[in-house]
This record gives structure tokens, C-alpha cells and sequence, in this order.
């Protein structure tokens, strides 16, 4: 009789670990999903740049430090290896896009131009698409990690190899309030 | 309350509602079996009956809905503001991006319907693409987005047949009264059988009004959803609460819309009562009181 019993809570322990253990690793592979999703919009803001360079050479041939930076943060992100490196690369970037469009101000012809305008659209709405994709996966980690926490399933997460994942964090640098000289 | 425990009380609330109606509904096959004598066969057509009329339209809700109000489609260099807006909400959701559509009309409205959400679809009317801010149409196409996401077509679906299955059980009920006798096996049973008489008729006439005052309720509850869910998204209760604020204040309704397409719009698109409704009244309505909704979504 107590055989029995014993079978039967094995049972339900082994049950409950195996679906567990799918319900982890499901989650765990939509947040790389999520992750990669960032990408693709990170990737969609540098592929806007040679066209931005463009248009702006044709107004503003002076500005060719500006210009310079931009393409070299772009080609450094092309090179970049590794999650840390394009992380560090994508921000450069970004500091260089604004001083682009600082230095635009400058020059109201290029302001009223069509395909300026509609490229500053263009990576306005990225950087929104950019930041969504970034929202959407820190609620991927949300869901992955609550799961992982909670009990019972906390008490051997560790054994089967899971760990908390990482929120999407800002840099320092990106905190602060940004300073727009012209 | 936070957004979190909005959420998850409105689905607690949801299974709720819907386990009370269909203990209703076995109250009622019970009742009417034993008082007709036919037990469960009553049931089982019943059932059938109410599922095919309403499949049908569960499956094919979104092009029902876009024929009946007439509504057109529209392509991302129609109004690329619009389109970015839904697309943007789509990638914070992690969803496939659904359909736009524009309905031409001065009253501020939207709509989303769609089975689940690869086959989604989103309306605005012509009246709130000009009344709104971008972040209030942000907050309300969040909202109609939500409602796919949350499958609330799927859900007042099941409904829709469960309702129908009471009309039409109470309606056999009655038509075995006044036109037959009764067959089955227990109908010799002294008084019982009378007893269950009585109650059947009365359940018959009101059994109907309640299934879709259950119905309603559910509606209620899956808007307040769709609102939290919609802010989730937006992280930004202000951009709602104002689009509701400016929705409330406009008088005219839509001309195509009907009962049961109402259900879908953010606010209900027809004829709205001046002031504060009875408490009575308001049980019948698909959508909560647009003052409550405001006063939720600014305490979130």
C-alpha cells in the first residue's frame, strides 16, 4: 500500500518537473527571440544611414566632421562581434545621428527637403520601433524569470541549468538628459 | 489599483461569470428535462443547434463586421502616421501586425475583431484619426488591439452560442407545452413532475433576459481588460483616459452600426442616455460607464 503511494508521488513529482522544465525553456527561447527582434530593428536604423549621408552631403558639404563620425560609427557597428561590441557600436551611433541633426538646423534648405524630411521620419519611427522591441523583451525576461521564481519551481531551476535573465538596461550615459548645442 | 492586478482580476472575473452561466444553463437543461420528461436529448439539439449559427460567425467576425459597417482598407502610404502607430504597438506586443481599416465617419470611433491575432483586423473612423493626439490614439488602439490579443472575439463567441442555446431550449420548452404532450419515461412521477412544470415556465420566460444580461457583464468586464491590457502596452493611462474624455463628450452615433456589432467599438456607437443611468439600465449595457473607465485608467 505505502508502495504504492510512494510510486504515485514520484510520479506526480516527475510530471510536474518535466512540464516545469518545458514551461522554462519556452521561455527562455522567446526571449532570445525577443532579444534578436531588437536586432532587427537596430540593423533597419544603420541601413537608413547611407541614405542620410547622402542627402545631407548635397546641402551641407562643410559639415564633413559630422559626416565623417556617422559613417565610421556605422562601419564599426558592420565589424562589431559579439552582443557587448554591437551594444557599444549601436550607441555610438546614436550619439552621432543626433549631432547630424543638431548640425542640420543650420541649414534651412536642407530642413525643407522632401527626402531629408521623410528619413528623419524614417529613424524617428525606428527609434520608437526600437524601443517597443526593447519593451517587448524585458517582459519576455518578466515572464521567464517570474516563472523561474516562483514556488516550487525555484527550488531546482539552478539544478536543471536555469538562471534569472537580465532586463534591457540604460547606460549611464544614455540617462542623462541630452544636451543639444547648436 | 495597478495595471497588473486590474488584469489579472478582470480574467479571474471572466472565468467566474462564465462558470456561473454554465451552471445556469445545466439548471436549466436539468429543469426542463425533468419537466418535459425528455431529460438530456433537449440538451444535445439545443446545443447543436445554437453552435452551428454561431461558428459561423465567430469564424468569419472580421469580414461580417467590415461588410456590415463598410469599412475600406487602408495601405501604409495612406497614412503613414496611422500605420506606424499599429505597427509600433504590434512589434511591443510581439504579434503579427493586423489589418487597417478607416470608416468614414465624423463619429469618434474604433473597432478590432479577428479570430485570433493573425487574422486581426483594426478599424478608426475618419472622426477620431482628427480628434486625436498621437498618444491618445496610441492609448486607443492599444485598447482594440487588446481585445484580439486577449481573444475576446473568441470568448463573446462562445457566449454568443451559450446565449443561444438558452433561447432555444426555453424556446422548445415552450412550444413542447402548448403544442404537445409529453413523452418519457418519468412522466407518471406524482407531483414532481408539476412541480418542475411551474418552474420551467418561469425559467423559460426569464431564463433568455438573464443569458444575456450574463452576457453583458462579460462584455463589461473584457472592456476594462482591453483598457488595462491596452496600457501595458502604451505604459501611458493618460493617452486613453483623455481619447474616452473627448469620445464622451460627442453626441452623434454611427448610422451602420447595429446591437451586435456595438460590442466591438471602443464606446458604444449608438444612441447614448444624457447623464447618469439607473443602476437597473445600466446591466444592459456592452460597454462600462465612460466616467468609471477614466477614473480606473488615472489611478493606474
Amino acid at each position: 500500500m505505502v508502495m504504492w503511494i510512494v510510486i504515485g508521488i514520484i510520479v506526480i513529482v516527475v510530471l510536474f518537473i518535466w512540464s516545469a522544465y518545458n514551461g522554462l525553456i519556452t521561455a527562455k527561447i522567446r526571449i532570445g527571440e525577443a532579444f534578436s527582434q531588437i536586432d532587427v530593428q537596430l540593423k533597419r536604423r544603420s541601413d537608413l544611414i547611407p541614405n542620410l549621408v547622402e542627402t545631407v552631403k548635397g546641402y551641407a558639404k562643410h559639415e564633413k566632421t559630422v559626416l565623417e563620425e556617422i559613417t565610421k560609427a556605422r562601419t564599426s557597428l558592420m565589424s562589431a562581434q559579439g552582443a557587448e561590441e554591437k551594444a557599444k557600436a549601436n550607441n555610438q551611433l546614436g550619439d552621432t545621428l543626433k549631432s547630424l541633426f543638431a548640425v542640420a538646423e543650420n541649414y534651412p534648405q536642407l530642413k525643407a527637403n522632401e527626402n531629408f524630411l521623410a528619413l528623419q521620419e524614417e529613424l524617428s519611427d525606428t527609434e520608437n520601433k526600437i524601443a517597443y522591441a526593447r519593451q517587448f523583451y524585458n517582459s519576455t525576461v518578466m515572464d521567464f524569470n517570474t516563472k523561474l521564481q516562483v514556488f516550487p519551481t525555484n527550488v531546482f531551476g539552478g539544478m536543471l541549468n536555469f538562471h534569472p535573465a537580465e532586463f534591457f538596461a540604460a547606460t549611464e550615459e544614455e540617462k542623462k538628459v541630452v544636451q543639444v548645442k547648436f | 489599483m495597478n495595471i497588473y492586478n486590474q488584469i489579472s482580476s478582470n480574467k479571474w472575473r471572466t472565468w467566474l461569470i462564465m462558470a456561473l452561466f454554465i451552471i445556469f444553463i445545466t439548471t436549466l437543461g436539468f429543469v426542463f428535462g425533468k419537466a418535459t420528461g425528455y431529460g438530456l436529448s433537449y440538451a444535445g439539439i439545443a446545443l447543436i443547434f445554437a453552435g452551428i449559427t454561431s461558428i459561423g460567425s465567430y469564424y468569419y467576425s472580421d469580414k461580417i463586421v467590415l461588410a456590415t459597417t463598410g469599412a475600406t482598407p487602408i495601405k501604409k502610404s495612406d497614412d503613414p502616421e496611422l500605420y506606424h502607430i499599429v505597427e509600433n504597438l504590434a512589434i511591443g506586443d510581439g504579434l503579427p501586425m493586423p489589418k487597417v481599416y478607416m470608416l468614414r465617419t465624423d463619429s469618434p470611433n474604433a473597432f478590432a475583431t479577428g479570430r485570433d491575432p493573425q487574422h486581426a483586423v483594426v478599424c478608426v473612423t475618419t472622426g477620431l484619426r482628427q480628434m486625436m493626439s498621437k498618444s491618445e490614439l496610441e492609448g486607443v488602439l492599444a485598447h482594440e488591439m487588446s481585445h484580439v490579443k486577449n481573444l475576446d472575439t473568441r470568448l463573446m463567441g462562445i457566449v454568443a452560442i451559450l446565449v443561444g442555446f438558452v433561447a432555444i431550449l426555453a424556446n422548445m420548452f415552450m412550444n413542447q407545452l402548448w403544442w404537445g404532450g409529453f413523452g418519457g419515461r418519468d412522466d407518471r412521477e406524482n407531483g414532481n413532475s408539476q412541480i418542475f412544470l411551474v418552474i420551467g415556465i418561469l425559467f423559460a420566460i426569464l431564463s433568455p433576459i438573464v443569458a444575456t444580461l450574463i452576457q453583458l457583464a462579460l462584455s463589461r468586464k473584457r472592456e476594462y481588460l482591453a483598457d488595462a491590457s491596452g496600457v501595458l502596452l502604451t505604459r501611458y493611462p493618460e493617452g486613453l483616459a483623455d481619447a474616452l474624455e473627448k469620445i464622451a463628450k460627442y453626441k452623434t452615433p454611427i448610422p451602420s452600426v447595429n446591437n451586435a456589432t456595438a460590442q466591438l467599438f471602443i464606446e458604444n456607437p449608438m444612441t447614448k442616455t444624457k447623464g447618469k443611468e439607473s443602476w437597473f439600465a445600466g446591466l444592459f449595457d456592452t460597454h462600462p460607464p465612460i466616467e468609471d473607465r477614466i477614473r480606473i485608467l488615472r489611478s493606474m
